[in-house]
């Protein structure tokens, strides 16, 4: 099996917390200044990060037309960076 | 009703976990071990891929170093397997409140309703299996039976990511061929005495008149019997049940041999503080001491003694264990390498405590109170805010941090 790694790149994420708990991603502030809004949450469940590696909250969201995976897990927020193959 | 009870354990849970984690060694021979030192640790869970390049549980570190010399060797990190432990409990808890764990990483499982069928069992198992790997990146073994032991045996027969239905259909031809060791219960002697007269496989087991086994070895025959030939029927404890932890305790293998009374009394004293404050922590306090040894050229022994009151201190597990220690002669089989210590019998601590005469349990409430306030500057300030003057005698042996390593022992399957 071809194993695929990533980078795991801790983020700033400005979020809201709604009365229940649940915790919707509003924004993504990246380290070198540029924003990204995420348009729409797709999917939230519990997920492992298969090729940064990790676990937690897996928000499948739509940003700017493509797909992205984000995590929330022990209190902070991560993405998986570009893949490579080893 | 016919039962239907799953058995769940997670594949080489250690290193699974890591791999979660560390997903750059998914694939290579790795193994979780005690200590990373060469000499003093023991492999607690090693990979697949370990396991066949000769690796096995309890190999001391060099010996699976040598066995695989591109072993790759992680320290545990108990804090995260108790973590994945939660975890798993979370997702079975959202089935059924029948769930009963069996260390940290096996449960049962028990979903009989008026209509679950066999089938529902398998169903499970296989949900259960896709969401510990999607959610998780744990594989499960899954066995679906009527009764306990059939699910925890089936659970063993297939790994890693398997479920095995034992049913009343075909039971007899799964069960009855494996090795009487294979049973849940059946140890290395009891498998010995077993095969001293002739009964290899659970088949002879479960053919054995119950008479004859309590004749022969008692109570314990009569259970082992029965859990071969699938007539358990004890329970799945209901959730909440077994919070009743029966035992904490923790042992150390020092990052160097123990040779003297006095390198013992400090080890001695760090594991039993590290007991100590987990039994307050959880509010429990007990009277059942055990003490167990490991010398350096790997004998164990181990003993216990019960005291007349309930504690929760440093000092009385200490005094008990170093009783122990001094009768039992084991300063006879110094140098050491690993020290444990275990309370039994525990009972919650808001339970009142009945005074005396000599005011011993009025001096033990203050030294409580003592206690509770250290366990609160460490909290605060972290554990090296405050030590005991003992753990300075040894820089070497102060470095250990027991509370971190902690471990909560299940009891026996029997004994429980
Ligand atoms: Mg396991």
């Amino acid at each position: 099996m071809i194993e695929q790694f990533a980078e795991k790149i801790f983020i700033t994420v400005l979020a809201l917390t709604k009365p229940d708990g649940s915790i919707v991603p509003l924004r993504i502030l990246w380290e070198d200044g540029r924003r990204w809004d995420i348009d729409r949450v797709l999917d939230v469940r519990p997920g492992v990060a298969r090729k940064a590696g990790g676990e937690g909250i897996r928000f499948l969201c739509r940003i700017s037309g493509h797909e992205k995976e984000l995590w929330f897990s022990h209190g902070r927020w991560f993405v998986e960076g570009k893949s490579t193959q080893n | 009703m016919a039962r239907v009870i799953l058995h769940s354990d997670a594949n080489s849970f250690y290193a699974s976990c890591e791999l979660v984690y560390r997903p750059a060694l998914r694939g290579l021979p790795m193994a979780v071990c005690g200590s990373t030192e060469e000499r003093h640790g023991i492999v607690l869970t090693a990979t697949r891929e370990a396991k066949a390049r000769g690796v096995r549980t309890a190999m001391v570190n060099w010996e699976a170093r040598r066995t695989c010399p591109e072993l790759i060797i992680v320290p545990p990190d108990y804090p995260l397997y108790i973590y994945f432990s939660k975890r798993l409990r979370e997702m079975y808890d959202s089935y059924t409140d029948r769930v009963e764990p069996f260390g940290l990483d096996e449960c049962w499982l028990d979903i009989s309703g008026p209509t679950t069928t066999m089938n529902d069992g398998v169903r499970l198992a296989a949900e259960l299996r896709r969401r510990a790997k999607e959610e998780l990146g744990i594989t499960l073994s899954v066995g679906v039976s009527w009764n306990k032991p059939y699910a925890k045996l089936g659970s063993d027969m297939k790994k890693p990511d398997a479920t095995v239905l034992l049913s009343r259909d075909n039971y007899r031809q799964a069960v009855f061929p494996c090795p009487a060791e294979d049973m849940i219960g059946v140890g290395y002697r009891t498998g010995a005495k077993l095969r001293s007269r002739a009964i290899h496989t659970l088949g002879d087991l479960a053919a054995c008149p119950p008479e004859y086994m309590q004749k022969w070895l008692g109570k314990i025959g009569v259970i082992l019997q029965r859990y071969a030939a699938g007539d358990d029927t004890s329970p799945v404890m209901p959730s909440g049940m077994e919070t009743v932890v029966k035992s904490v305790g923790n042992s150390i293998t020092a990052p160097k041999d123990m040779l003297t009374l006095e390198d013992v009394h400090c080890v001695m004293f760090i594991v039993a503080e590290s007991v100590a404050a987990r039994l307050r922590e959880m509010g429990m306090r007990g009277r059942c001491i055990s003490l167990g040894v490991r010398s350096a050229d790997m004998h164990c022994f181990s003993a216990q003694n019960t005291v007349d009151f309930n504690t929760a201190q440093a000092e009385d597990i200490v005094s008990t264990a170093t009783e122990i220690f001094t009768k039992k002669g084991y300063a006879n089989i110094l140098p050491l390498r690993s020290l444990g210590v275990s309370v039994t019998s525990l009972e919650s601590d808001k339970r009142p405590v009945q005074m005396d005469l000599l005011g011993s349990a009025l001096r033990r409430e203050k030294s409580n109170a003592a206690s509770r306030a250290v366990d609160d500057i460490r909290r605060r300030f972290g554990a090296r805010a405050i030590e005991r003057g003992i753990a300075l005698l040894d820089a070497d042996y102060n470095a250990i941090n027991p509370k971190e390593d902690h471990v909560i022992h299940p009891l026996g399957f029997l004994r429980s």
